[in-house]
């Protein structure tokens, strides 16, 4: 790496250059059982979203009596638990405000994420125990709007999506403050906040949680003119959209954590545990190996392949060089299916017999390829021999969804281990 | 009655006399480098001009310095707004608090109105903002008439409220028009694209139109409807709230000004009497409704539409 070293950031140990300040990596959380899976597999630090008051409607969202749950889990691994109450409120959700925070500090809660003015004043005198940070839905894209809430007593700040790194870089060298970035997942097109296609096409309030996501779709572009509406796309090509790539910054973890981004952030509340298994356990590495030595870092090619097994769209750096170009756009295609499916979760190991017991999370059967991996394991891969319901009979696949099925491992799985399955 | 301002967003200096006569109180004027979505594009010459002419007849000028800032044009923000207070502005619009900062520091009499357009939702955030220093919020277009009226009430500061025009939906920073010529092999053909106004999207499934162009701040998506409450005044009058806003952007002048011609007329009527407005809205909203263009139809915005979430 050429990056400039930054005493704030590294330390020479026995005469080899070592981070001093590793970044948070955080994940989301859409359920607990997310939450679990997204610390044991490492990340620092989770944001989940409450009852009310978040962005994302259907995702499942927390009870507080689920959030007690994940915070005293969390809090065996050294984790931290952060609550998105992002909206921007109408008048009519200023009422019962004042409690939903109380009860978040009640249940541990270590900050929460908000872009209205209002949840952060509320919070700061009803709840001051929680840290206010800073909403990407305030789309934060200059040093001196970091400074104005810096002014103003946040902890964090969490910047725009379309912010460079050579933005990030006068923010921090100008603003004492914590920064948080998007590293990894979907993002939205628009500057976050400034959106309401929902609310014009479906009546559902993009900035309260009802985005439809109506930037994913296809449109007819047209000119207007004086002989009436000419047709700006032929037969032949797909038509006007504005779907971008998803983020993926996993070969800049080096130059985000020489400027000193103090958290790295992953998107994907909605997404399964498995696609936060692996992309948590691919970013833990990169960042952890990069921290250890720096100087002879290098990415490896077995990282990157392990992003594609969970990738569900094509993936690029969007904003962190400068603004991307046409190749960051998808046209005709929105999507992919990943490269594996989720087929199994694992819950016990037995050493003397080298029997797994698992739960099914996708069809497979004997002779089947499939992987296996998690935070105890390397990745090894294996043909499925015979398989056993929980009654010890034998099966011709495991059809069901969480049923709980027995087999033979190659080697020693633990629980919470994945497998996975290769799509032709 | 309290008569509200009637506010208008100009395509040029020539227009202002004009709109002035017509019945326009007051002007949003601005460039793109700083403002967002301005109906004309006003160098600082123009805007110097502006200020001069709009003052002449007893108006006011509002500089729109809105956009959502980047470092480079954060840096240059203390020395825009000092030229915008050396020419004589009656308010600087504001979305951005890297704006706040700026004004703190280059013009700190300068009256501030906070427009971020689609966040503007509850009445406790405009009277925060209200704290650090703006006197007017210019509510989102999203709001119902009921919520417009409860922030109203609850109000430390003006409420602003669109009346006429049509709104964004959508703001990206990436050049999305250009990517799609790009991907076509088309780019060089459409070179000038960042000038054309006349692009529409076409939404099939609700037969919908909307207006899409690129300038400086990235892309844009506008509504497919123009918001039209000529004939829903009364309302908003009773409640107070100072300032009606038309838009002017992507009309022509001509539209502007007649449009301005017929909410002066409503304004004045609903305020000195009301029985005569209720008499003749039905007739100035006809009169709306002969001046659209035909991809443009007339609705209400969020005025009576519920949205859930």
């Amino acid at each position: 790496m050429s990056a400039v070293i930054n005493e704030k950031i590294s330390t020479i140990v026995d005469g080899k250059r070592v981070i001093a300040k590793k970044p948070e990596l955080l994940a989301p959380a859409g359920t607990l059982e997310k939450l679990k899976i997204a610390i044991h597999y490492g990340a620092d630090a989770v944001y989940i979203g409450g009852q009310e008051y978040g962005l994302r409607s259907n995702a499942g969202n927390f009870t507080l009596e689920q959030m007690k749950e994940g915070v005293e889990f969390a809090k065996k691994y050294g984790a931290k638990v952060y609550v998105t109450t992002n909206i921007y409120a109408h008048n009519e959700n200023i009422d019962g405000l004042e409690d939903y925070l109380r009860g978040l500090q009640n249940a541990g809660i270590t900050g929460i994420i908000v872009a209205d003015p209002l949840i952060i004043e509320t919070c700061r005198r009803v709840a001051p125990k929680v840290e206010v940070h800073l909403s990407t839905q305030q789309s934060l894209s200059n040093w001196r709007a970091v400074q104005y809430w810096k002014e103003e007593g946040l902890h964090r700040v969490v910047l725009a999506r379309e912010t460079t790194s050579e933005e990030m870089r006068e923010m921090k060298e100008k603003v004492d403050i914590e920064i948080e970035t998007f590293i990894h997942g979907a993002m939205c097109i628009a500057y976050s906040g400034r959106c309401v296609l929902s609310n014009h096409m479906t009546a559902r309030d993009s900035n309260r949680g009802g985005c439809c996501q109506s930037c994913r779709w296809d449109y007819d572009l047209y000119s207007l003119e004086e002989n009436g509406e000419q047709a700006l796309f032929s037969e032949d090509d797909s038509p006007f959209a504005m779907s971008p790539k998803d983020l993926k910054l996993v070969e800049s973890i080096p130059k985000l954590i020489e400027l000193g981004i103090d958290s790295l952030k992953v998107e994907g509340r909605m997404k399964s545990i498995h696609y936060v298994a692996t992309v948590v356990s691919v970013y833990r590495k990169v960042i952890d190996t990069y921290c250890a030595d720096p100087d002879n870092f290098q990415i490896r090619q077995e990282w990157l392949d392990e992003l594609e097994k969970c990738a569900n769209r094509p993936a690029a750096p969007a904003f962190f060089e400068g603004t991307p170009g046409v190749e960051e756009q998808l046209f005709g295609v929105h999507g992919k299916k990943a490269s594996h499916d989720f087929a199994g979760l694992v819950l016990d190991y037995e050493e003397e017999t080298g029997m797994v017991t698992l739960q099914q999370r996708n069809f497979f059967r004997p002779g089947d390829e499939i992987e296996f991996f998690g935070p105890e394991i390397d990745n090894f891969t294996q043909k499925v021999g015979t398989i056993w319901d929980e009654q010890g009979k034998e099966l011709d696949a495991a059809r069901h969804p969480l049923q709980v099925i027995r087999f033979q491992t190659a080697k020693p799985v633990y629980p919470n281990n994945m497998m996975r399955k290769g799509l032709e | 009655m309290k008569k509200p301002e009637l506010l208008v967003t100009p395509h040029s200096v020539a227009a202002i006399d004009l709109l002035a006569e017509a019945g326009a109180d007051a002007f949003v004027v601005g460039e793109q480098r700083y403002g967002l979505r301005l109906a004309g594009e006003f160098s600082r010459t123009d805007i110097a001009q502006a200020i001069e002419t709009a003052h002449a007849k007893g108006k006011k000028v509002y500089v729109a310095v809105n956009a959502i800032f980047h470092n480079d044009i954060a840096n240059e923000l203390d020395e825009y707004i000092a030229f915008v207070k050396e020419a004589g502005a009656d308010a600087i619009v504001f979305g951005d608090p890297a704006v706040l900062m700026a004004v703190r520091a280059a013009a700190p009499d300068m009256p501030l109105h906070w427009n971020t357009e689609t966040t503007a939702t509850n009445y406790f955030t405009c009277n925060y903002w209200g704290k650090r220093g703006a006197v007017r919020a210019v509510l989102a277009r999203e709001l119902s008439m009921e919520e417009i009226i409860e922030v109203k009430e609850h109000a430390e500061v003006a409420i602003e409220v669109q009346v006429h025009g049509m709104t964004c939906m959508f703001q990206s920073k990436r050049p999305l028009l250009g990517h799609y010529f790009e991907y076509q092999g088309k780019a060089m053909e459409i070179e000038n694209r960042k000038d054309a106004k006349n692009m529409l999207l076409y939404d099939k499934e609700r037969e919908n139109k909307y207006p899409i162009f690129e300038d400086a701040n990235g892309t844009h998506i506008m509504s497919p409807n123009d918001i039209c409450i000529i004939d829903e005044l009364a309302e908003l009058l009773e409640a107070g709230i100072d300032s009606f806003k038309i838009d002017g952007i992507l009309h022509s002048p001509e539209y502007l000004l007649e449009v301005t011609k017929l909410y002066r007329q409503a304004i004045d009527l609903c305020a000195e009497c009301p029985e005569e407005y209720e008499e003749i809205k039905d007739e100035l909203l006809e009169k709306i409704e002969d001046l659209q263009p035909a991809h443009r139809p007339l609705d209400t915005g969020f005025f009576f539409k519920e949205t859930v979430y």
